[in-house]
């Protein structure tokens, strides 16, 4: 049988769409790419939650690993993530700080005290502003952040041990030798 | 009952677009506000994905408005508002995507669907007239 452009075509037609059909099915348009991935962390300067420490700021990301966490007494997810947060608590590797997004103070110390408190400090950001400029667009969301203060990864929503495990950890297993 | 009638036409028509733009928000500028108002019907809410900020009553659409007006006043133009908006949020936030390398596809396929089509059908029809000559020459027309 000859093979004719006719013939040909609508099969050509049909695996091109297919593939297109393909990757839309594996694609999650809620995730956007970050624009920060690979670029310094972007200034900022929080008052912390406990007016008595000191404020959280950016520049003082450098050193170590640092896990930033985006999170709220409002926001369900968060509580979600919780309890995978505390354990990493315990991890030596990197600090974790946390940013506590449109919140009240009694909020969130409320969260804390019934929840636990992971977080080696934690920063207010009343406006926004700083969520803002890290381009976060919801609750719970985790920046990497490297020894030289450059983002590294971007999570949003609840961290799980599976992302934790394929994402996460390699990172933190370089830090080693690029330190 | 043509009050009646006028009444029912009036509720009917008199249901505007809704804005989610708060007074307190409004710049006093009346020329920075329609500025501020034409950003933000271009910029995408985060959150709710098919509003844009300018109609989204969600918090962080609100905070980008806030932030659309800060930098008009602070002397941007609106390049740089979209730029600081996108230098956060990628292009995603931007309803009509910029063309470069990575959209070329989407500006370009409807064109070369187009042309594609164009092509198939002259090349269809063209087909026929010369088989229809060649079957029974000239009885159509003829027959007319």
């Amino acid at each position: 049988m000859k093979l004719r452009p006719a013939t040909i075509l609508p099969l050509a037609l049909f695996a091109v769409m297919g593939g297109v059909l393909v990757i839309g099915l594996n694609h999650d348009p809620h995730v956007m790419p970050s624009t920060l991935l690979g670029a310094p962390l972007p200034a900022f300067d929080l008052p912390a939650l406990d007016e008595a420490q000191p404020k959280i700021k950016s520049a003082s990301m450098k050193g170590g690993f640092t896990l930033l966490n985006v999170w709220g007494s409002w926001c369900v997810s968060c509580r979600y993530e919780h309890p995978l947060l505390m354990s990493l608590s315990k991890d030596k590797r990197f600090k974790l700080v946390g940013i506590d997004w449109r919140d009240t103070k009694a909020h969130a110390d409320d969260y804390l005290l019934t929840n636990g408190n992971p977080y080696a400090a934690i920063g207010t950001d009343q406006g926004g502003r700083t969520v803002i400029d890290l381009g976060v667009s919801g609750a719970p969301e985790t920046f990497v952040v490297d020894n030289a203060g450059t983002v590294r990864l971007r999570v949003p929503g609840p961290l799980t041990p599976e992302i934790w495990a394929k994402d996460v950890e390699p990172l933190l297993k370089d830090q080693g030798p690029a330190s | 009952m043509s009050r009646i009638i006028f009444a029912i036409m009036l509720m009917l028509f008199s249901v505007g677009v809704a804005h989610a733009v708060l007074p307190s928000e409004m710049l006093t500028n009346p020329v920075q506000e329609a500025r501020a108002r034409a950003i933000s019907s271009n910029l995408r809410c985060l959150v709710c994905q098919n509003q844009t900020i300018d109609d989204s009553s969600a918090d962080l659409a609100r905070d980008l408005r806030l932030i659309v007006r800060e930098r008009i006043v602070a002397g941007d133009s609106d390049a740089q508002v979209m730029e600081y908006v996108v230098a956060r949020y990628g292009n995603y936030v931007l309803l009509k995507p910029p063309f470069q390398m990575d959209t070329a596809l989407l500006w370009l396929l409807p064109f070369a669907a187009l042309i594609l089509a164009l092509a198939v059908t002259y090349a269809t029809l063209r087909g026929r007239v010369v088989t229809d000559d060649a079957d029974e020459p000239n009885d159509i027309l003829k027959g007319d």
